[in-house]
């Protein structure tokens, strides 16, 4: 039956293309057509849509910045008066309470996001080569250890608030049955915030870091740990001398996405904290909420947020182009 | 040329069709006729969340809509919305454009949300519309909006402040609910015995609305205004400073159970109290519902007003509660005003205020939202007689945050060690000043 049927479509055809011989330059010409086109539209709804949900909006911001947009004109935003760089010289001042603030809140971001990137590499590097190793229950562990980045992130991180509660917590009691602490440490307010945000960043983080490094630990061929290990070199050498350099362009991108998503990050902070975080956890993104849609200042808000564009961009760049450069030498 | 042309029309045909997506799906006002007055209109009404979960708000509030539609051919589209996400949606409804028409917001937020224009100032023509002014208690009438101008909002719910204290904990310690904050604060220490995780108080410590609430409060027991009479802030005068110590020092004086520093949602505090591990609570009359499914019977607890220090102004509440207002491009406005007068007529009140526990809006109605007729009394008589409305400014929201956050960080100073003196406190409400006027 299929046979037939693959049969009947194939003697179709032929007839069609010996009627479409008269005029042979017809389909060449259609086909010419349709090839010129569909690189634009195949591209075309990534294109709008990139316009509409990034572009659009960043536009916007960045207007938005320039003007007094407060709660007296978002009803009509086109009345907003023009404030031109007023709110830049706000965030700017460092010596008034909110330029004070904001730089607090930026230097929070730096130690943060150094923390959690460094911890998440090292945490993701170690498990990534064990891992790599074949051993029995080697998936259990592989599975294991991608649970947190598999979780949806807003349950994880309310989980995580419910761990560190004060009375009920679990931390503070298997703190307390450990005999480390006497029970009652807080750690959703003062500065032991910041180590509870770092902490539920890193568990957040380090998978992906994980998952990365193990793809490509793949990649490196087992002949070449032959080699070294026949030429003596033990497993701290072969890490150093031929592990990281071939890493490193896993390790280039990598680093890059988790600086950005962790100077970025806002959920973590405001599942654990609400939007009004301890003076020790506020950090850039959710100061930005906090000025924009507590004390409805979308203006200075937006302000900011074009600056913290500005600094992501100017690291980023320089970043790609040291690396780049150096990876090119090498 | 032609060949250009295609793609030209494909881009511009796939973001008109994306435009059309977004304007149809944001049609949310329904289709009545442009008068919106009669039968056939449907309105679109954002309710803020009183009971104990969305879920019964809309059970509650389901019949009474049907009720209305019943009587006016008006059918209304409800939506109940958390406290944590209502203000967020106003504001973008308000920058958008896309809202509902009748909506309930915080009546603390009245002043600021008048700023932006985008409700409907209830002039005297609305006001008739609706009822009139007089229908409703004036504390409550007076939190519309700034003074001077039309009130862009009317009360609907009303609720005040009160001192809940547990009976068996009184009488078996031998005391008498305090009626000086002297008296409060020794009873307080006399009923905590930390040992049994029992506390003089219950606090939601992490709530930044309850610490500007007390702010509030108490600074007007010791004279002090946070603005002053040109609307500038002034949250560092010396009464101000005393106001905030009062409350602080309940956890200084560790009265209060440290853990409630992390408090925030709402029904932590009245929980605390429910459950015997706290003797006083200092709570909105909607604490009633929390404490009632947490298994406190209404008879095991007393209310009195809460008292102030010797020989300070009695203020013992703010005028809180919930107001509606209607948004003012909506093209239902008569509808709309029906719907507010509806939902704010004394037969529509007497249903709603029992499940939400609420004071009555309407002037000489009286409260039913609990059995305890001594209960309801009190509420009444502190709400006609010793409650003043929050600072009723534009800049309100931004006090709120910024004070209410700054007392919440004395509180945890005070939590995990280190008593905040006076001067502490002024220094954090210096900051809080500060950056309300340079972000102003």
């Amino acid at each position: 039956m299929t046979s037939n049927s693959t049969l009947d479509r194939t003697d179709g055809r032929r007839p069609a293309a010996r009627r479409g011989s008269p005029r042979p330059g017809r389909p060449r010409r259609g086909r010419g057509t349709g090839h010129r086109l569909t690189p634009y539209l195949l591209i075309a709804p990534a294109i709008i849509l990139e316009l509409l949900i990034h572009i659009v909006p960043m536009v916007v911001g960045v207007w938005m910045s320039f003007v007094g947009l407060t709660q007296a004109f978002i009803a009509n935003w086109s009345t907003a008066p023009w404030e031109g760089l007023s709110a830049y010289r706000l965030a700017l001042d460092f010596s008034s309470p909110i330029g004070n603030s904001f730089l607090h809140s930026f230097e929070v971001t730096c130690v943060y996001t150094v923390l959690v990137v460094g911890i998440s590499w090292g945490f993701g590097m170690s498990a990534a080569l064990v891992l790599h190793r074949n051993f029995r229950g080697r998936g259990l562990f592989r599975t294991l250890f991608l649970v947190p980045y598999a979780m949806p992130i807003y349950a994880g991180i309310m989980t995580w608030s419910f761990m560190l509660q004060r009375d009920n917590g679990l931390v503070n009691h298997v703190l307390k049955s450990l005999g480390v602490t006497g029970g009652d440490s807080f750690w959703l307010i003062g500065s032991n915030a910041f180590w509870s945000m770092v902490v539920v960043a890193v568990w957040r983080s380090w998978p992906f870091a994980f998952l990365m490094l193990l793809a490509g630990l793949q990649n490196i061929p087992d002949d070449v740990y032959d080699a070294a290990a026949v030429d003596g070199a033990g497993i701290w050498k072969q890490i150093r001398y031929i592990t990281l350099p071939a890493l490193r362009p896993v390790n280039l991108v990598m680093v890059l996405m988790l600086f950005l998503w962790t100077f970025n990050d806002f959920n973590t902070p405001f599942v654990l904290f609400g939007a009004q975080p301890p003076r020790s956890a506020d950090i850039i993104s959710i100061h930005i909420y906090g000025a924009s849609f507590v004390n409805w200042n979308f203006g200075f808000g937006s302000a900011m947020s074009v600056l913290l564009l500005a600094f992501l961009l100017v690291v980023t760049g320089a970043y790609l182009l040291v690396f780049n450069r150096r990876s090119r030498r090498a | 040329m032609k060949r250009r042309l295609i793609p030209a029309l494909a881009i511009v045909a796939m973001v008109a069709g994306t435009a059309a997506c977004g304007s149809s799906s944001s049609g949310s006002s329904g289709t009545g006729g442009d008068s919106g007055s009669g039968s056939g209109t449907t309105l679109t009404y954002w309710a803020s969340n009183q009971g104990s979960s969305i879920d019964v708000d809309k059970q509650v509030l389901g019949p009474e809509l049907k009720k209305f539609e019943k009587q006016t051919g008006i059918k209304v589209d409800l939506q109940v919305i958390g406290w944590p996400d209502l203000l967020n949606k106003i504001l973008a409804a308000t920058s958008s454009g896309k809202g509902p028409d009748v909506l309930n917001i915080g009546n603390t937020w009245a002043p600021s949300l008048q700023a932006t224009g985008a409700f409907l100032p209830f002039d005297a023509n609305a006001l008739q519309a609706i009822g009139g002014k007089d229908k409703f208690v004036p504390a409550s009438f007076a939190t519309g909006g700034v003074e001077g101008k039309d009130p862009t909002s009317v009360p609907l719910y009303s609720l005040v402040y009160g001192l809940y204290y547990n009976k068996k904990m009184f009488a078996d310690a031998g005391l008498k609910p305090p009626t000086t904050w002297e008296e409060l604060q020794s009873d307080a220490r006399k009923l905590t015995d930390a040992s049994k995780g029992v506390y003089g108080m219950a606090m939601e410590g992490g709530s930044y609305t309850e610490g500007v609430h007390f702010a509030f409060i108490f600074g007007q027991q010791h004279g002090a205004d946070p603005f002053d009479a040109g609307g500038k802030a002034d949250f560092t005068s010396p009464g101000m400073v005393a106001g905030v110590k009062q409350y602080v020092d309940l956890m200084s004086n560790k009265v209060v159970n440290p853990s409630s520093v992390q408090y925030k949602n709402g029904p932590e505090a009245p929980g605390d109290f429910a459950k015997g591990k706290a003797a006083m609570l200092m709570s909105q009359n909607n604490a009633d519902n929390t404490l009632v499914a947490d298994g406190m019977k209404t008879s095991d607890y007393g209310v009195v007003a809460i008292p102030a220090p010797a020989g300070k102004k009695d203020t013992a509440s703010f005028v809180a509660g919930i107001n509606m207002s209607i948004f003012k491009n909506t093209k239902h406005q008569d509808a709309a005003l029906k719907f507010v007068k509806f939902m704010t007529s004394p037969a529509e009140q007497k249903i709603l205020d029992v499940p939400f526990a609420a004071l009555p809006v309407n002037a000489g109605a009286t409260p039913n939202f609990t059995k305890n007729a001594a209960e309801a009394k009190t509420f009444q008589n502190i709400l006609a007689e010793r409650a003043v409305p929050l600072p009723l400014v534009a800049d309100e929201s931004q006090f709120e945050t910024n004070v209410g956050n700054a007392v919440n960080q004395l509180i945890a100073q005070a939590a995990t060690g280190k008593a905040p003196t006076s001067s502490d406190i002024k220094a954090a409400l210096q900051q809080a000043q500060d950056k309300m006027a340079s972000a102003g």
